[in-house]
């Protein structure tokens, strides 16, 4: 059976194909100011039995597309178990939202938590910061590697530290370390939710956020131990909206066992 | 229930609303209601009664509180169930909840509170600064309570807009702290003979108290038959009962409520329901909604839930104790009320342990697979209980959701998501 996982997000979408199981392909596309469109074109792309429409657009893919929903909570609850099966959690640092979902064996979700309206502790975040210094995200990050040293940022609202951060370099505050501030301000909101969830290890990273190697390593310091980056981070929610349509059908087992590990 | 159509706006005008803004309200209010409310299946058929309530929310009732007012009646306005409406109900008077479930005249309210003050503490300020609800302007008196800090210091200012008179509530529940109430409530009475001529009788209060109590015992069958699965009734609709109940007449409400449990209980002696039997089944606690607050309700139960219980004001707090009718002497059924009333479990209390309590009780009766904890943002005492409630029902071995939130519509799209997403885990 071929089914396709559509992960229609506001900044971009995916896709990951699945035949009998094992995924055939996959896509990251930007979604510019149509995601619809985008969707379409890559339903179009080859032919599949059943859709699974996660994300921002599910519901209007749902329409558009006949496709079957599953919130991002569940889709990447199942994707991460699927790519690290003894995973009990994970992380996902969207563009607009961040995520933290904890899930058993096979991917059944136990707990989660979503930032609400505000963009604090999002990608959002830290690209309105990059912008205020005139670099982009990943040069911010890598500053924020290099830096010997780091300067709190207090305010978690996006727009009172954007002034906080302007303040800290009229003070001359190096910028790297203003930039390590940064990252560790968005670190620790998100492990905050780790907690609050009950999240264990071994925990996933995935969506764009784990593409920044100052958050990566700042969120295994944070746990005192190993994240696992997943290989293809922007499509895990895509991967298991696949796996979901795929279960749906009874084609493909979902729920394997594994021990259970302590809080992180 | 003629139907031609009645020209109200004389009526409106001679209430000093502003008759451009008020329009604009009456315009959004239905659209609201039609997308929340019409678009349901297999609706109880007595609901037919609060679709006509709600088309006339601004017409036939205002009009029977004129010509209450206008045979030598009063119109008290509440915003809290703290405040007995068996007094002013004795008293000649009719009782009108005044808390208001929609943004509006912000750009007005915030001259005078700050930006972070709650929505329903902004949203009644808004009502009565940009002249669009008649229940106000029709209220002889209104009166305020000493819960939160917010709606404390809000009263100070609303007394610039309209006659209010506040009632300290303790915080505590102890001997002494009945016993204080106790007397603030012969203050009250105090007050309202003065405001409404008359004078309290224990006949009047024994009947006020008896007419009060029939109004909770049909909500309480109401509610009695959300226990079963399939639910007989959606969520929405018990809780517009509930919100109607601030300021129906109370006599006709109660009649309407009970010929709406019949028919609810038919339904589940024959299984019939809104919502299939496997829908999940949401338990919800927090914050007041008042009209036409119906967001969360209305996003769980788009997303395929079904919402079995509010543990809220405008829920069980409301409906869920009635005061003794043994009393003998005024001063006894005096002394019945003030038990009853301080027998209420908001989060002003502390401690509340009897919210708790009541909410993984209800939770079982109701057969809830999961909770919802609902609070305004910024209200400070919900949400920090919210800790409190979420550790409790966890411990019990149900799921949590928390949601903080406002009148807005802004978050509509990510609490969806939220709340199908703690659906799927509830299914799974
Ligand atoms: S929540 Fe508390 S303050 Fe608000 S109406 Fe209920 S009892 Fe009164
Ligand atoms: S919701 Fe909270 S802050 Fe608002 S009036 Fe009620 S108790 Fe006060």
């Amino acid at each position: 059976m071929r089914v396709l996982g559509l992960d229609v997000g506001s900044r971009t979408v995916d896709a990951v194909w699945l035949e009998d199981g094992a995924a055939a392909e996959s896509a990251v596309l930007d979604a510019g100011f149509a995601p619809q469109e985008v969707a379409a074109e890559l339903v179009a792309r080859r032919p599949v039995d059943r859709v699974v429409a996660t994300g921002y657009g599910r519901h209007a893919a749902a329409e558009r597309f006949g496709a079957d929903v599953i919130t991002e909570i569940g889709a990447y609850a199942l994707g991460a178990s699927r790519l690290f099966p003894e995973a009990r959690s994970i992380l996902d640092i969207g563009g607009q939202d961040t995520k933290v979902i904890l899930f058993a064996a096979g991917g059944k979700v136990a707990d989660f938590e979503m930032n609400d309206k505000c963009a604090a502790g999002t990608g959002r975040f830290l690209e309105v910061m990059a912008r205020a210094f005139g670099v982009d995200v990943g040069e911010m990050a890598e500053e924020a590697i290099a830096a010997d040293g780091s300067v709190a940022v207090s305010s978690m609202c996006t727009v009172f530290a954007e002034s906080e951060v302007i303040g800290l370099l009229h003070r001359g505050e190096p910028r790297a370390r203003i930039a390590r501030g940064l990252h560790e301000a968005v670190v620790r909101r998100t492990l905050s939710s780790l907690h609050r969830v009950r999240a264990r290890p071994p925990l996933v990273f995935a969506g764009g956020g784990a593409r920044n190697a100052a958050l990566v390593e700042l969120v295994a310091a944070g746990i005192g131990g190993h994240v696992l980056v997943a290989p293809d981070p922007q499509t895990v929610g895509a991967l298991g909206a696949a796996l979901y349509g795929a279960a749906l059908r009874g084609a493909a087992p979902l729920h394997q066992q594994a021990p259970e590990k302590e809080d992180i | 229930m003629s139907d031609a159509p009645v020209d109200y706006r004389p009526m409106w005008t001679d209430l000093g609303l502003d008759l451009e803004a008020h329009d604009l309200l009456l315009t959004a209010i239905p659209q609201l209601y039609a997308d929340a409310y019409l678009s349901q299946q297999d609706r109880p058929e007595g609901m037919a009664y609060f679709d006509f309530v709600m088309s006339e929310i601004h017409g036939l009732r205002i009009k029977e509180l004129v010509d209450h007012k206008a045979a030598g009646g009063t119109v008290i306005g509440t915003f809290c169930v703290y405040v007995p409406e068996e007094i002013i109900r004795a008293l000649g008077g009719v009782s009108v909840g005044l808390c208001a479930g929609a943004e509006w005249a912000y750009d007005q309210v915030e001259q005078l509170l700050p930006r972070n003050t709650c929505a329903l503490i902004k949203s009644a300020m808004g009502f009565k600064l940009g002249k669009v609800c008649p229940y106000v302007e029709s209220a002889d008196l209104v009166i305020g309570e000493t819960t939160c800090d917010g709606k404390k210091k809000a009263w100070e200012l609303l007394g610039e807009y309209a006659p209010v008179y506040v009632m300290e509530l303790p915080q505590m529940k102890r001997p002494q702290d009945l016993a204080f109430w106790r007397e603030e409530l012969d203050r009250l009475v105090e007050k309202l003979e003065e405001v409404t001529g008359n004078t309290l009788t224990f006949e009047a209060l024994q009947k006020a108290t008896k007419e009060v109590n029939d109004k909770r015992r049909a909500l309480q069958r109401l509610n009695a038959a959300r226990a079963a699965s399939p639910a007989p009734i959606s969520g929405k609709d018990a809780l517009l009962a509930v919100q109607v109940a601030f300021y129906d007449d109370v006599p006709r409400f109660t009649e309407m409520v009970n010929k709406i449990a019949d028919e609810l209980e038919q339904r589940v002696a024959s299984g019939k329901g809104v919502a299939t039997a496997d829908a999940p089944r949401v338990l919800i606690t927090g914050t007041p909604m008042s009209v036409p607050n119906w967001k969360v309700h209305d996003i769980v139960e788009k997303a395929g839930g079904v919402v079995v219980a509010e543990e809220m004001c405008t829920g069980s707090r409301y409906y869920d104790k009635l005061v003794s009718e043994d009393a003998t002497t005024l001063e006894g059924a005096m002394d019945a009320l003030a038990v009853k009333y301080l027998d209420v479990n908001c989060a002003c209390f502390t401690p509340n342990q009897g919210r708790i309590d009541d909410v993984l009780r209800m939770a079982k009766e109701y057969k809830a697979d999961g909770v919802l904890h609902y609070a305004l943002q910024f209200c400070a005492t919900y949400q920090i209980e919210a800790t409190t409630v979420e550790r409790s029902a966890q411990e019990a071995g149900l799921p949590v959701l928390r949601v903080d939130t406002d009148y807005s519509m802004e978050d509509v799209g990510q609490l969806s998501t939220r709340v199908e997403a703690f659906l799927e885990m509830l299914k799974a």
